[in-house]
């Protein structure tokens, strides 16, 4: 090794410890708070599995195709829900999927509950934004692998954690997407709206929320498709769900039930999706 | 705070600048030494708006700030509102027996002022697609907070002066450029507030449905007697409209009178371009084209055709003529004002060109 390397390298930058005395910090002093947020999560999403579990597989598979055809006015895509529910059901998977039907529908529905409100705030102050930018796409291209070690130390084991990766991971595309349909809102219509003397809060909600809705709702599928995505990695994590035997099959290389799994988790996706597609000019 | 339907408004401006920029007083002090907006931009990186305008629009009037794109007008009219930020000046709303000063108001005056007094029509239209046209209309009152029963009795009102009551339930997705800026045009009249800004209203319409809505609201203002602040680019439209038309430049006023006056005797070379490519023939009366005094004797050969006032328009005049060849006297007041022939016609008509 010559001489400059070794200059380089005789001072290594502890970035890895300073993180790790970061996280060595939560965990003497504020255990309880994580522990009480796991906790809570868990007893939350317990809950809503046992209840969805509880009822008849058919009752369940009616009630999805049902939204499914009152959302999208669509026969057909509620056919199609129905006949892929219950190739799931046939192929044994029927728990799993209910575990990650929850799961995902709580990571999109907690990301946006978060994403929205920061995008319009962002989206109010744009020069905010270029600082908030990085962070977010921090978000996104962090291997997931790297936060899943800390969220386990801070979280434990199961939904829980598995639910908050989630979210870390999809919370980005909500708020992008809502900031930009509100900063992309036409200049007159805002105008009109400041001319007949709106308040920033009537500003918001008859001018801005509105005319930027089908962004925000583009935003809502695309944070449930990253949430899907992630299901196979919560399942590292101890999350129940379709993730699982996926797992389990790469561990055993178990190429039928990697098979299944990963059939029923497309499927999924593509019921997912249709259901919250926007239709084009459907808003307008 | 509530306006009276018989209020009248007017507008006050003096000395008014809107630069947008950081540097304000600095690109104010290049701006007075009559610096241009190139040169105060390169040197402070604002950007002047308008300069030191001053002009007065007074009730029931049709005011026209015209000018070619970049010429400040469409920024002057957004101060009257204060969509645009007033940097220095005065300029006040005078409403009633209340006034109002645009430029120094607090936020709840401000928003009292959009509410009741000065309404506005947006070039793009800025109607909320989402909405039905009812919904549209009902937008300003909305705003306001006047309950869904009365609201519903204005929409309905101002739906029928704008002659769209059929439509009242459509989306404005349905419906034409001409009929959307109707709908803008009955948002702006169902707040009641007595001064209007109408911003390049029918430039995105084409040429047919343009003419016909200059009509229509010549019409309505006839029975409304709203004052109207209206921006355009086009020297036909202002002579039309305007009762008087203010021509800007470079953020600046460069002259402001009657469209006559105007015609008649343009300040510089700017104006007189613009006059130049107009049409004259709406806004030009008997007594512009006249030969004054009595017809001398080659004149008086030619049959009298028709005799007019001094205040007939010349499209009258000249359909007259074509009616008929030979002299048309003007009478005024029972005597001989003067004479015209097709040839005093033709030369009238094209005086302006310098």
């Amino acid at each position: 090794m010559d001489g400059w390397t070794d200059f380089i390298t005789a001072w290594k930058i502890p970035v890895g410890r300073w993180g790790k005395a970061f996280f060595d910090f939560l965990t003497d002093n504020f255990e309880f708070v994580f522990d009480a947020i796991a906790d809570s999560l868990k007893y939350l999403l317990d809950s809503m599995i046992d209840g969805l579990l509880w009822l008849p597989p058919a009752v369940l598979v009616l009630v999805i195709a049902l939204i499914g055809w009152r959302i999208q006015k669509s026969v057909k895509l509620a056919l199609g829900i129905v006949l892929g529910l219950f190739f799931i059901i046939n192929q044994g998977l029927w728990k799993e999927t209910v575990e990650t039907l929850v799961l995902v529908i709580s990571a999109a529905f907690m990301s946006m509950l978060l994403g929205v409100p920061i995008g319009i705030w962002l989206a109010h102050r744009p020069r905010f934004y270029t600082y908030v930018q990085p962070i977010l796409d921090l978000m996104q291209t962090m291997p997931t692998f790297v936060y899943l070690i800390p969220v386990l130390i801070l979280f434990g084991l199961g939904l829980a954690p598995g639910l908050l990766v989630t979210i870390i991971f999809a919370s980005p595309a909500p708020i992008r997407l809502t900031y930009l349909g509100i900063t992309s809102v036409p200049r007159p219509m805002v105008e009109a709206g400041l001319a007949f003397g709106a308040s920033r809060q009537q500003l918001l909600r008859k001018v801005e929320l509105p005319a930027a809705l089908p962004t925000i709702m583009a935003g809502l599928t695309q944070c449930i498709m990253l949430s899907l995505s992630m299901v196979v990695i919560a399942a590292l994590i101890g999350a129940n769900g379709l993730g699982k035997p996926v797992v389990r099959a790469l561990n055993t290389v178990n190429i039928p039930l990697g098979l299944e799994a990963g059939i029923a988790i497309v499927i999924l996706a593509i019921i997912l999706d249709r259901i919250c597609r926007v239709r084009i000019g459907a808003t307008s | 705070m509530m306006t009276r339907a018989d209020d009248r408004g007017s507008v006050r401006i003096r000395n008014v600048s809107i630069v947008f920029g950081e540097n304000t007083a600095e690109s104010l002090a290049l701006a007075d030494q009559g610096r241009s907006r190139t040169e105060i931009q390169e040197a402070t990186g604002d950007v002047l708006g308008v300069h030191d305008c001053s002009v007065d629009i007074h009730e029931g009037e049709i005011l026209v700030l015209m000018g070619l794109s970049g010429s400040g007008k469409s920024t002057l009219l957004r101060a009257i509102n204060r969509l645009n930020h007033i940097s220095r000046g005065s300029l006040t709303v005078n409403c009633g027996d209340r006034s109002i000063d645009v430029a120094a108001c607090d936020g709840k005056e401000l928003k009292q002022l959009r509410m009741n007094t000065v309404s506005m029509v947006f070039q793009q239209f800025g109607l909320l697609p989402w909405r039905s046209v009812s919904d549209n209309v009902g937008f300003g009152l909305e705003i306001s907070g006047v309950p869904k029963a009365e609201r519903d009795a204005r929409v309905a009102d101002q739906l029928a002066l704008v002659g769209l009551s059929d439509w009242a339930e459509r989306m404005v997705a349905e419906l034409s450029g001409g009929m959307q800026q109707r709908v803008g045009l009955a948002r702006a009249f169902a707040t009641g507030a007595p001064i209007l800004l109408m911003d390049e209203p029918f430039s995105a319409l084409d040429p047919l449905i343009r003419t016909r809505l200059q009509d229509e609201l010549l019409e309505l203002q006839a029975r409304l007697g709203k004052t109207i602040v209206f921006v355009s680019h086009d020297l036909d439209e202002a002579m039309k409209l305007g009762n008087r038309i203010a021509i800007m430049e470079g953020g600046r006023i460069i002259q402001c009178g009657t469209p006559r006056e105007i015609v008649n005797s343009p300040t510089n070379d700017y104006v007189s371009e613009f006059v130049a490519n107009m049409n004259p023939i709406a806004m030009l009366h008997a007594r512009d084209v006249m030969t004054p005094g009595r017809p001398d004797g080659r004149r008086g050969q030619l049959p009298l055709s028709a005799s007019v006032t001094p205040d007939t328009p010349l499209s009258d005049v000249m359909a007259a003529l074509a009616r008929r060849d030979g002299t048309i006297g003007v009478i005024d007041n029972g005597a001989v004002a003067g004479s015209i022939t097709a040839e005093d016609i033709v030369r009238g008509l094209t005086r302006h060109r310098r």
